[in-house]
């Protein structure tokens, strides 16, 4: 069991890192675009762009949150 | 021939690796220089054949079993998360919010943990000097396979890739070895910086086109320019780090290594 913990401790580390609310705002960003693809919008010339922007959006309230957090 | 997304491969594998080889540098020099030469390098040798059967599995199970968009979305995201990490640090230690990293430290902690450790010896070993060589190699190998593997086979040029981490790795073991200490004169933190950039370049291209998978033909989408967007994202990403920094700038009204502190940035930022 201690292995195993630690063998997910391993992943959870190198994935998220020190910052887990910025892989929350990755997924948010993406999982957005992923719904959007869903419901037909993917083949927009405007549709990576947005996306983009959307994941700076979500990076700066990440960052933002974090920074509030140890003001 | 040497495309944007070529240059940007060879330049953000050589920095990314240059960086992690630096750390690895510093934690099996702390290891010899206080414990066990020979306890040391074979730590880092075993690490190292650790590491080229995790790069055959991961590299094998990536390119065999994922299709283009589901190993450009997969990977994207990674790179994407490890690129905003790496920017999250950067814009808080250019802010004055974070300490920067440095080399030093590192090292006199390493040693001073390598010190205070007891000794206990295994197949002729210093176990302690072996264990932490063998994971400091391996974690920060780690990082530069992944990169490499995750750059080579979306750009689909993996001998770029593998070059630039080669070369890095090849740069810094002979450095090291000139300096027979830490590089601590590597402006590591601006480093991190530049590669935090690229990754998070990288990854949100690659991500976006990999949302594709969901799409009827299941095939990448595509930025508007196709690789040039690549440069786009890299000074968007510069801009909005440049702008997060200026806003979260802490007052200089602080104690006096805070303000040394501050100069450094300025000057390496």
């Amino acid at each position: 069991m201690r292995y195993v913990r630690g063998f997910l401790r391993f992943w959870y580390d190198f994935i998220v890192g020190d910052d887990w609310k910025i892989a929350v705002a990755v997924v948010v960003a993406l999982g957005a675009g992923a719904l959007a693809v869903l419901a037909g919008y993917g083949g927009s010339a405007l549709f990576a762009p947005l996306v983009g922007l959307g994941v700076l959006a979500t990076f700066v309230v990440a960052l933002l949150v974090d920074v509030r957090g140890t003001r | 021939m040497f495309t944007s997304a070529v240059v940007g491969l060879a330049v953000a594998v050589f920095l990314a690796s240059f960086v992690e080889f630096v750390e690895a540098l510093t934690i099996v020099l702390a290891m010899g220089m206080t414990r066990s030469w020979k306890s040391a390098w074979a730590g880092t040798i075993a690490a190292l054949v650790a590491l080229a059967a995790f790069t055959a599995a991961a590299g094998y199970a990536l390119a065999t079993w994922l299709p283009e968009a589901a190993l450009q979305l997969v990977v994207g995201t990674l790179l994407l998360i490890f690129g905003l990490q790496w920017l999250r640090k950067a814009v808080l230690r250019s802010s004055g919010r974070k300490a920067l990293h440095d080399e030093a430290e590192e090292f006199r902690e390493q040693a001073e943990a390598a010190r205070r450790a007891g000794q206990q010896s295994r197949f002729g070993l210093d176990w302690f000097a072996f264990v932490v060589s063998f994971k400091g190699v391996f974690l920060e190998g780690v990082e530069v396979v992944f990169i490499v593997i995750t750059f080579g086979l979306n750009a689909q040029n993996m001998p770029v890739a593998i070059v630039g981490a080669a070369a890095a790795g090849l740069i810094v073991v002979v450095v090291g070895a000139f300096a027979h200490g830490p590089l601590t004169r590597v402006p590591e933190n601006t480093l991190k910086y530049g590669v935090g950039l690229l990754l998070a370049t990288f990854g949100l291209f690659w991500a976006v086109e990999g949302l594709g998978l969901l799409a009827p033909g299941h095939h990448s989408l595509d930025w508007p320019g196709g690789d040039w967007a690549l440069l786009v994202l890299l000074a968007v990403w510069l801009l909005l780090s440049r702008a997060l920094v200026a806003a979260l700038r802490r007052p200089v009204a602080a104690p006096h290594a805070a303000v040394a502190g501050a100069q450094r940035v300025t000057e390496e930022v």
